[in-house]
Parts: structure tokens; sequence; C-alpha cells
């Protein structure tokens, strides 16, 4: 977001230096949108150059600081002055000065944390992006490059079935059992729902996937249900003893990790809705939660690339605290 | 180490179902009909009635065939008490049609043989939907209105326990 001022005398421009090999993400923006953004995973080195333009060439432009930041961020659409960071990285790239022509600046965040995923709902946002800003007078000229987060996971250790009778008295008893508690974003649920009693006329049954996304806390609490999928599993009237199966290919629909109480701002949980319809379209459901995470099927090439780029040695450029540099190298 | 192992898709196991459940009747039979419209009375008091026929097999009932005369009063009667004693939203009734009762009609009004049809079939089409809502099934007026004779309308609201 560069601050359009008042004849801008410069334009920065943040360049990411793995661009080309890194992978990218589609991420919806707030409005819907989706755009196209570089995955970085946590401890991951977040390295680069910053480009400093001057529009009108010979005219020197005097300043008070470069720096870049790279900077974790929570915002609560409902409190938008309070943007809370969780991350807060600096890198000062020139002290107060002069400059007389276009110049460009290397930088280097090692090592970065970065504890949450990416996430734009529909109360909240939490978004990683780095900075750079050239302090001046009146109006600093800033820049923002934005980047995603992916949080990665290992088979769980313990990942136990969900098995379980419910029902109406008399009318409607069904046992439910789905495979597994938590799947991965490209998993498959395999499930069944078996029949002890059916005294009502269904007409059809379907699954749902819901995301239910919470902020605030105490009295203020929000939830916004969203329906993901929705997922006919039978059709027609079921009598005792039937067995119904369950198959349903995560990878179709737009999934995300669950996020438990991110920072103590934030949740999104993601349930199992099993819904049965009558013939007087008259509903019956039983909500299951479920935990969904992120399988790092690259996990090898993000290490190699690790490795790299711990191992690369930036031309020119020294550590953090040194001295302004006049000449690009 | 990446794996790129492909799911298990494989059914979960399932106990085979019984000959007996598979194709024996099923649980949930119940049918209801509203026929016979019949025009009682002479003059400004006339009314009609309706019989209502009533087959099933659930339990909760405690006769599996019953048949009775009913008017549209006794089935607002039933709106009215399911609306003020359960939690359900009763769906609608078939109008109350008062312009056709006004006088200085060209036709029978509420009597004419078309009206009545409509109506028919309106009240049939209430009955099968309460009648088959779980929570419906279990207030007493319910059972007054499908199986005894006459609606006692002193009768003391209440919910049904399961005969066995």
């Amino acid at each position: 977001m560069s601050f359009f001022g008042f004849g801008q005398s410069a334009e920065l421009d943040i360049v990411i230096s793995d661009a080309e090999t890194r992978r990218t993400a589609e991420h919806k923006t707030e409005d819907g949108k989706k755009d196209k953004y570089l995955v970085f995973y946590d401890g991951e080195t977040v390295s680069g150059k910053v480009t400093v333009t001057l529009k009108t060439p010979g005219k020197r432009l005097e300043h008070y600081g470069i720096k870049l930041e790279f900077v974790g961020q929570i915002e609560l659409y409902y409190d938008r002055g309070n943007r809370h960071e969780f991350v807060s990285l600096v890198k000062d790239l020139a002290h107060a000065g002069e400059l007389s022509c276009s110049q460009t600046f290397d930088f280097e965040f090692a090592h970065v944390e970065k504890p949450y995923e990416s996430y734009t709902g529909q109360n909240v946002k939490l978004r990683y992006f780095l900075r750079a800003t050239l302090g001046r007078r009146l109006n600093d000229i800033t820049k923002e490059n934005e980047i995603v987060v992916h949080t990665l996971c290992t088979y769980p250790e313990l990942n136990s079935s969900l098995k379980m009778e419910v029902g109406i008295e008399d009318c409607l008893h069904i046992e439910f059992e789905y495979n597994k508690s938590k799947y991965h974003l490209k998993d498959v649920i395999v499930g069944k729902i078996y029949f002890l009693l059916v005294r009502i006329k269904i007409k059809h049954m379907e699954i749902d996937i819901i995301k239910r996304e919470t902020t605030g806390s105490g009295p203020s609490v929000y939830h916004e249900n969203d329906t993901i999928a929705k997922y006919e599993i039978m059709d027609g009237a079921p009598v005792r003893g039937e067995s119904i199966p369950i198959r349903l290919f995560l990878a179709g629909y737009e999934l995300a990790p669950t996020m438990k109480d991110i920072n103590k701002k934030f949740s999104v949980r993601y349930y199992l809705n099993l819904v049965l319809i009558d013939e007087e379209e008259r509903r019956y459901f039983k909500q299951q939660e479920i935990t969904l995470w992120r399988k790092g099927d690259i996990v090898k090439r993000s290490m190699s690339q690790q490795a790299t780029i711990a191992a690369q040695r930036f031309e020119g450029s020294r550590a953090a605290n040194s001295s302004a540099k006049e000449d690009s190298s | 180490m990446s794996e790129s192992t492909v799911a298990d898709t494989r059914r979960l196991n399932s106990k085979p179902q019984d000959l007996t459940d598979a194709y024996g009747p099923p649980s949930n039979f119940l049918e209801i009909d509203v026929y016979d419209p019949q025009t009682i009375g002479v003059g400004r008091n006339r009314f009609t009635t309706y019989e209502v026929r009533m087959r099933t097999n659930l339990p909760i009932f405690k006769l599996k065939e019953s048949c009775v005369r009913r008017r549209y009063s006794d089935f607002e009667w039933l709106k009215n008490e399911l609306e003020r004693d359960s939690k359900i939203v009763v769906p609608p009734l078939p109008g109350k049609a008062l312009k056709r009762q006004l006088p200085f009609r060209g036709d029978e009004g509420i009597f004419e043989e078309s009206f009545i049809e409509e109506r028919r079939v309106g009240l049939e089409q209430f009955i099968n939907r309460i009648a088959g809502h779980p929570l419906a099934q279990n207030e007493r007026c319910l059972h007054m209105f499908l199986q005894e004779e006459s609606i006692d309308r002193n009768y003391i609201p209440g919910k049904m326990l399961l005969q066995d």
C-alpha cells in the first residue's frame, strides 16, 4: 500500500530473493478477490532487495532513514484501531541522509518465526508482510509486500474414529461413524450411517462441512458460520438395519487448517453436520467437530531451500546494523 | 520425507441387514385421508364435515386404524392447541373464506363444490404434515383429534406417554 502523497518524489519496491522458485498460493483478500502470494513456512529466512527509485533523477532526495519491517499481524474488523502485532522485526537499511540516485539495499531476516497460518475471514484477518519505510519531513514513503504463511503438521499420533449413537426417542435412532477425528486438507472422510430405528419418512440425507469463525472474548463473542460444502449421501427412505456409506473427498473444497485460540484472539473450527430431511422438509441434524491440518507434502523441498538460503552469502551487503551505504554494489 | 500414499477409501464394516427388516413393512407407515365432505343442516346453520381416516403402524398411536368426522373449526382448534402447547411452527390451514360467508353472492359461498374440494385438499395436506411431526405426536390434542369420536374442548392438555 504505497502512500500516495502530494507529488511523491520516490518509489519503493520490495523484491523477495527466491520469488522465481518459491511456491505460490492463492489467498482471498478481504473483499473476496483472490490474489497469488509467495508461501513461507515457520523458521524460513525472508531475504531480498529493497529498491528506492527517484522519480526525477539528479534531484537529491533527503530522508530521515530507510527501514524494512517484517510484521505478523492480527486485525479484528470491528476493532481496526488495535492491530495486534505478534511478530515485529526491523532492519535499518540506511541512516538519515540524502540519496542522489536510485539505490538498492539487500536485506535478510534469518529464520523468522511464523507461528500462525495466514487467514482472511469474515471478522478477522491474520497476515504477514514486509513494509519498507523511507522517512520524510511531512509524509513517509512506504511500500508493503504481503506473503502467505502455511503451518504444516505431520500425521497425528492419535487419530481415533468418531462413533456415536444419536436420535429422537421412539422416532429416529442412528449410529454415525467417521473413520478419523483429524483429517488433512486432501484427505477423504470415510464413514457410515447405520439406521437403528426409522419411524419418520426420510426423503434424503446429506453431510455438510461447516466453518465456524469465533472472534472476541468474554461477553462479546461473535460466531460466524459458513457452510463450505453440502454433499448428498442418500436419496430415498431407509429402513432399520440399513447402512449408508460416506466417502467425501476434501481436496475438492476450499479448506484451511483448524485454528484454535490464535494469540487468544480468534478460532476457526470445522464441523461435519449430518442432516436428514423428511418428506415435510423437516430437518434433523447432528454436528460433530473435526480437526483439519495441513500436510507437509513438500517438507523435503522446503528444508533444502532453507539450507540454501541459510548458506547464501549476500554480495556487498553487511549485517543489520551497518552504516548506510552510498553506492549500490 | 514426503509421502504420497493414496488414502484408504474402502467402506467401513457394517452389519448385514436382517432380511425381515429389508423386506418387511416400514416402521414409518402413516397415512391420513380427508374425504367425503357432507354438508349437514339447513339454511344459515349449515356446515360441512369431512371424514378423517388414519392408518398407521407407529406405536405412539393407540389405534392402528381410525375414522372420525371433523369440520373446519375442529382443525382450527387443533392448530390453536398445537401453537399454544408445543414448540412447533404449525403449518397453515386453508383459508377461512369469510368473504364467501357474506350474503348476496351469486354462488353457494362456502358450500360451493369447488371451494369444498379446495378446502379438503388443504385440510388433508395440513393434517398429514402435522401428524408426521415427532413433537406433535407427543400432544394429546392430536390423538384426540384423530382417534376419538368427538373432541372434548374441556379436556386437559398434555403430553402422551408411550402406550405399549
